[in-house]
């Protein structure tokens, strides 16, 4: 493994300068659609549902929907987005020929991902506080955890990138591992509910320490499983993101 | 010192040896051409030459460093323009330019300042707000070589850099890089264009199943592999065998190449001896870079 070095910073430049040029496509999927499931769910079904101590079904959900759309950011950034400036666009080959590394581009990539989250999950913490979901100061380490969070989700969603045969693969990633987590990682129900084994399980899900470390910022209530959240986030981010280097610079350098 | 020097350099793909064991020396200031058909190991050879693709064996010197542990250092010097047009499309003419600088550590304004520079030195200058998608071939191609100077290299790689281009702007490219060699801009050239070679090119290499066979410059390649002058004989169908048996007889090297017999190493403008018997199917031409291409890597499709 090689490390990157500075200049990865011109490979974020770059792709800032596109998403602001393009900003208005994105916005929907990353604003408009977090804002509609916090309201349906939490004033339409939260009607419904009566949480073990009294507080508000949508209090409960607004940390989760945060942690996953800082998750679902990145995670499409650094897969469709990132196949397509490798493999349609031939970007990576273009800056190969400059000073920077496969390093370079790789962390790059990642950063910018991670910047997707945070740029995400700063915006729906602003509107959950709008609807006075946020109850403690400790949310304004929200948008830190987000861009933590996202360079974990940007490592794991750029390894796989950089291993599929093409576009369509990242159907797996999104049905078979994006996806079940956003169900059983604790956002919508405490991870109690779920029979032992399912709790287990969704241990191993990078999104659920997230989730934990979100809940906790915004409602104030620590828990010693915090640092074992904080840990795992760490941990799982050094392991995926040496990997990528690895396996992008098998990938761009035939 | 030499701009580019290999070393035994060899490059694999699974079973293929698309580069097998070639030793490339580039003069500083030269423009060297690099010939070969499809499939020869151009693309992969300068490929490595840019530090792009890790060679499998042997090394590479640009300008005395060493690609191995100077890749960075070498890559800055450098300005390529790749066959394959990977322009970003999601930036405009301008923007293309001025990110590319970035990545060289260009400062803004410089970087601004040079990009109208080398858009004006292709004739794109206003088309600098356009996006990607509406240039047109030759407007991306002109592009690309703009692109290449953004850096101010020492050393230009280009691969096939006229290709598509209508007869004005391969001539405004051929100006241009005749310009930039005057300006001791060192240029390797990866062209299957003869013409191009033989205008642009002090010295140009033919590449041959990964090999280079032979280095020189093209009047003195001509000379060696086929003679100043190609007499060509029309031949029908009948009279091929006794044609090649009257030529064998005169001790003359000849190659049949299918609607006529193409005679080599006679440098007299009359007609050489023995080829006086076929008087009216007999023309004589001057000898090409094709000519010698032919030669050295034979008539048949390689893929």
């Amino acid at each position: 493994m090689k490390p990157f070095s500075w200049r990865c910073i011109r490979v974020w430049q770059r792709n800032r300068d596109v998403f602001f040029r393009l900003w208005r496509a994105e916005a929907p999927g990353f604003v408009v659609e977090p804002i509609l499931i916090l309201l349906a769910m939490g004033w339409g079904l939260g009607t419904y549902i009566g949480l073990v101590d009294g507080q508000k079904y949508i209090e409960f959900i607004a940390p989760g929907i945060i942690a996953s759309y800082a998750m679902f950011s990145a995670s499409f950034e650094c897969t469709y987005g990132s196949f397509t400036r490798m493999e349609y666009q031939k970007t990576h080959d273009a800056i190969l020929a400059t000073p920077l590394s496969v390093e370079d581009i790789t962390a790059g990539e990642i950063f910018w991902g991670a910047t997707r989250s945070f740029m995400t999950g700063t915006v729906i913490l602003a509107i959950a506080a709008a609807f006075q979901l946020v109850l403690s100061p400790w949310a304004a380490l929200i948008p830190v955890l987000a861009f933590l969070a996202g360079i974990m989700f940007a490592s794991i969603a750029l390894l796989f990138t950089s291993i599929v045969p093409s576009i369509y693969s990242f159907n797996y990633y999104f049905t078979l591992f994006i996806t079940p987590m956003f169900f059983f990682s604790g956002v919508f129900f405490p991870l109690s509910s779920f029979p032992e084994i399912v709790q287990s399980l969704s241990w191993i899900a990078p999104l659920t320490p997230v989730v934990h470390l979100s809940r906790a910022l915004i409602s104030g209530e620590f828990h010693s499983n915090i640092f074992w959240a904080l840990a795992l986030i760490v941990a799982l981010t050094a392991l995926f993101f040496s990997i990528s280097l690895v396996t992008m610079r098998r990938r761009l350098t035939i | 010192m030499l701009a580019i020097k290999t070393y035994n350099l060899s490059k694999r793909f699974k079973d293929l040896l698309a580069v097998d064991d070639v030793n490339l020396e580039v003069e500083e200031g030269e423009c060297f051409g690099l010939l070969g058909p499809n499939g020869a190991g151009k693309t992969s050879l300068i490929r490595m030459i840019t530090a792009v693709s890790p060679p499998t064996g042997g090394d590479i010197q640009v300008l005395g460093k060493d690609l191995k542990t100077h890749s960075r250092q070498a890559k800055a010097i450098l300005g390529v323009v790749p066959q394959m047009d990977n322009l970003d499309l999601d930036l405009t003419v301008l923007q293309n330019l001025t990110t590319f600088a970035r990545y060289f550590n260009i400062t803004k304004d410089e970087a601004r300042r040079h990009s109208m520079e080398v858009l004006s030195l292709f004739e794109l200058e206003n088309k600098s707000n356009s996006h990607i998608k509406e240039l047109s071939g030759g407007m991306k191609r002109r592009l690309l070589l703009a692109r290449g100077l953004i850096n101010t290299p020492k050393i230009l790689v280009l691969d096939e850099p006229t290709i598509g281009l209508d007869p004005q702007a391969k001539y405004l490219v051929w100006h241009k890089l005749t310009e930039l060699r005057s300006q001791g801009v060192t240029q390797l050239l990866c062209t299957q264009n003869m013409e191009e070679a033989a205008v642009l090119c002090d010295r140009v290499a033919i590449m041959h199943q990964g090999r280079i066979p032979s280095v020189g410059a093209p009047n003195d390649l001509i000379s060696n592999y086929v003679g100043d002058k190609v007499w060509e004989i029309e031949v029908n169908h009948g009279e091929r065998e006794e044609t090649v048996k009257n030529l064998e007889n005169h001790g003359l090297d000849f190659e049949d190449v299918g609607d006529k017999i193409q005679v080599f190493y006679v440098a007299t403008d009359d007609m050489p001896m023995g080829l006086g018997d076929f008087a009216e199917r007999v023309r004589g031409r001057p000898a090409t870079l094709e000519d010698v291409f032919f030669r050295i890597t034979g008539r048949s499709l390689a893929e």
